[in-house]
């Protein structure tokens, strides 16, 4: 029953991995920008819904819509005034560009809120779970990120495609130039989707903030369980990426069932390798190259 | 010093493909006269400045490798201190559990970060771009966590490696000086005749455009893996040193990946691609080292903002900025045409060769 446990705390954290990945995959999939900074932009909203708390005293859940809006004038900006010029000049630029991004976010945050974890208390709903039987409870708030998460990726695929902004979306990512060339503006739709990305973001990020303590110094893993559940899912594909996330929630889960705690993250990054290695292109890759 | 190929006639021009001019001789020669300098330095440069001269070449040495796989191979790796962290253990591994000399560990440390950096290019090498680069850094935190999970290498908390504290400063820090400087020009050697070779000629092809440079039969998986390799290898060799240098590894610091940030920056604001870059950033670094480190968190933010500037508006960086307005380089790789003129003096001199001068 442990095992059971164990494997569904795995797929409810998937959810949160997957609502990291939906946004680093949409960034990349609109400007084929790998975003470094990403992990340490899911850290931020956290932050700056710490701040709100503190500052207006009201339950965290109702920072999320604020944090959220906040974020996605933060990733407009942040693109339109600086990553737009290196879209389009390789990826190299990219790397450096958001690498030296990441290096300010986490040091500012360190600078303002020291190194301490940090946790924003949410009262009663962090503790109360649903109880199968004895040995066997889902937490509610798991359990609400993992169904937001599912929430997020289905209306974020009726945007890309149902609605004008998507198609624009979709244009740019198959041809920038076309694009251009039919009255789309490519740097706007570049600054929206770092926006949405962040948007996104911001709910996974805030949500982890309730769930358990956050640092400055998490945003390097956090973009590389993002990363991993991109390339397990496959390229493209937002339901692949939920799909990798729940792989790699589970991989974690029970390698820390089996080993201790201290070798979850080990474990899940070595499913991750052996998956690289024998299908790199993930379970529900849309496209064929990286 | 002057490399020149014999003369091509065309249309009844003549041609010749030239490398190094008279000046890259006297800068040669200026370059050796230093050179002997750096090695007798820990005689007469004392103790402070001698372990101050260790951290600026294990950063040179670094700042090349990371240079040759970006510059040359356009591999960007963010996950180099993976291969640090693992050449510090190397050391620890050997010195102090099979008892070789920690000077002669080094050696093996760098076989060590060869013979990893075999299975994890064939990993990585499967992703591209952006996402090769966190690629290598997932290899980098799996390298992390295994050796901190390992109760012997004392966790989390780190070691100290005994066979180097028994040497005693007055041999530890004159030996890792010297090791520091041969990693410097062993970096620098193999960046320069790797790219002088046929080999590099194909990297260089492949960095500009690696479609084209398959087409015309570059082996770009192959040129890439050696690159990976040497970098790996010699990422160790400078982890291997590192711990010798500070006498204790702990996973936090070897396996840091503010080393990628260093790496990033000395490159960036240098040049990329260039073998003078690297110098010119790591001068540049520790600089700002020396006078802002203090400062913690904002030294970080200062070189974040500085690689991003350089980055987006001068993205050649200083050196480059300095080819374009003179031409010169300190390394000269390029291979130039320039028309040979029939003037007077060069008849003499032909005349003198054949042993007819008047």
């Amino acid at each position: 029953m442990d095992w059971i446990n164990a494997a569904v705390q795995g797929i409810l954290l998937g959810g949160l991995y997957a609502l990291f990945a939906v946004g680093l995959s949409l960034v990349f999939g609109t400007m084929r920008l790998v975003n470094l900074a990403h992990g340490d932009l899911t850290i931020l909203p956290a932050y700056v819904a710490l701040m709100l708390v503190n500052a207006l005293m009201f339950n965290p859940f109702y920072s999320i819509p604020i944090t959220m809006v906040i974020l996605f004038i933060v990733g407009y900006l942040l693109q339109r005034g600086l990553l737009n010029f290196v879209v389009g000049r390789g990826d190299i630029a990219g790397v450096i560009v958001t690498f030296g991004i990441s290096m300010v976010i986490q040091n500012g945050l360190l600078l303002g809120f020291t190194a301490n974890s940090q946790g924003l208390d949410a009262g009663r709903v962090e503790n109360l779970s649903i109880k199968i039987n004895e040995r066997l409870a889902v937490g509610w708030l798991p359990l609400i990120i993992f169904l937001m998460s599912i929430v997020v990726i289905t209306a974020l695929q009726v945007y890309m495609g149902r609605t004008k902004m998507g198609r624009a979306f979709r244009a740019v990512s198959d041809d920038q130039e076309a694009a251009r060339l039919m009255g789309i503006n490519t740097k706007h739709i570049w600054a929206v989707a770092m926006g949405v990305s962040l948007l996104i973001v911001t709910i996974g990020g805030v949500m982890m903030g309730i769930r358990t303590t956050f640092d400055p110094l998490l945003g390097s893993q956090r973009l590389i369980f993002a990363f991993e559940a991109v390339i397990i899912g496959g390229m493209g594909s937002a339901w692949g990426t939920l799909l990798g996330g729940i792989i790699l929630g589970v991989a974690q889960t029970l390698g820390a069932q089996a080993f201790g705690s201290a070798w979850s993250i080990l474990v899940g990054h070595l499913v991750f390798v052996i998956i690289l290695a024998f299908r790199p292109q993930g379970f529900l890759a849309k496209t064929v190259t990286a | 010093m002057n490399t020149t190929t014999p003369t091509n006639q065309t249309n009844g021009k003549r041609y010749e493909v030239w490398v190094a001019n008279r000046t890259n001789f006297y800068v040669g020669v200026a370059g050796l006269v230093i050179l002997v300098v750096l090695v007798v330095f820990p005689f007469f440069g004392g103790t402070p400045w001698t372990r101050r001269l260790v951290d600026f070449f294990a950063l040179l040495a670094l700042a090349q490798f990371w240079n040759l796989m970006l510059g040359y191979a356009g591999l960007i790796s963010v996950g180099q201190q993976g291969f640090i962290g693992i050449g510090s253990y190397a050391l620890w591994l050997f010195a102090d559990m099979l008892g070789i000399h920690p000077f002669i560990s080094v050696i093996f440390a760098a076989i060590g970060g060869a013979i990893i950096a075999l299975p994890a290019a064939a990993l990585v090498f499967k992703l591209k771009g952006g996402y090769l680069a966190i690629g290598t850094w997932v290899i980098a935190e799996i390298l992390r966590l295994i050796v901190a999970n390992i109760k012997r290498t004392g966790g989390g908390s780190g070691i100290t490696i005994q066979a180097a504290s028994k040497l005693g400063t007055e041999v530890r820090v004159p030996g890792s000086y010297w090791w520091a400087l041969g990693a410097a020009i062993i970096a620098i050697g193999c960046t320069y005749f790797l790219l002088r070779s046929r080999t590099g000629l194909g990297l260089k092809a492949m960095r500009d455009n690696d479609l084209a440079a398959e087409s015309v039969g570059v082996n770009l998986w192959r040129a890439k893996l050696y690159t990976y390799i040497i970098a790996g290898a010699g990422c160790a060799m400078v982890g291997a040193i590192v711990a010798i240098h500070l006498l204790r590894v702990q996973p936090a610091a070897a396996f840091s990946v503010n080393w990628t940030g260093y790496l990033i920056f000395i490159s960036v604001i240098g040049g990329v691609g260039t073998i003078e870059g690297p110098i010119i950033g790591t001068l540049i670094y520790f600089v700002l080292r020396e006078t802002t480190a203090k400062y913690g968190e904002w030294y970080f933010i200062v070189l974040g903002i500085l690689a991003i500037i350089v980055t987006v508006w001068t993205p050649a960086g200083i050196y480059g900025y300095v080819i374009r307005k003179t031409g010169f380089y300190l390394f000269p790789l390029q291979r130039k045409v320039r028309l040979v003129a029939e003037g007077k003096r060069r008849r003499r001199r032909a005349a003198l060769r054949e042993g007819t001068a008047s």
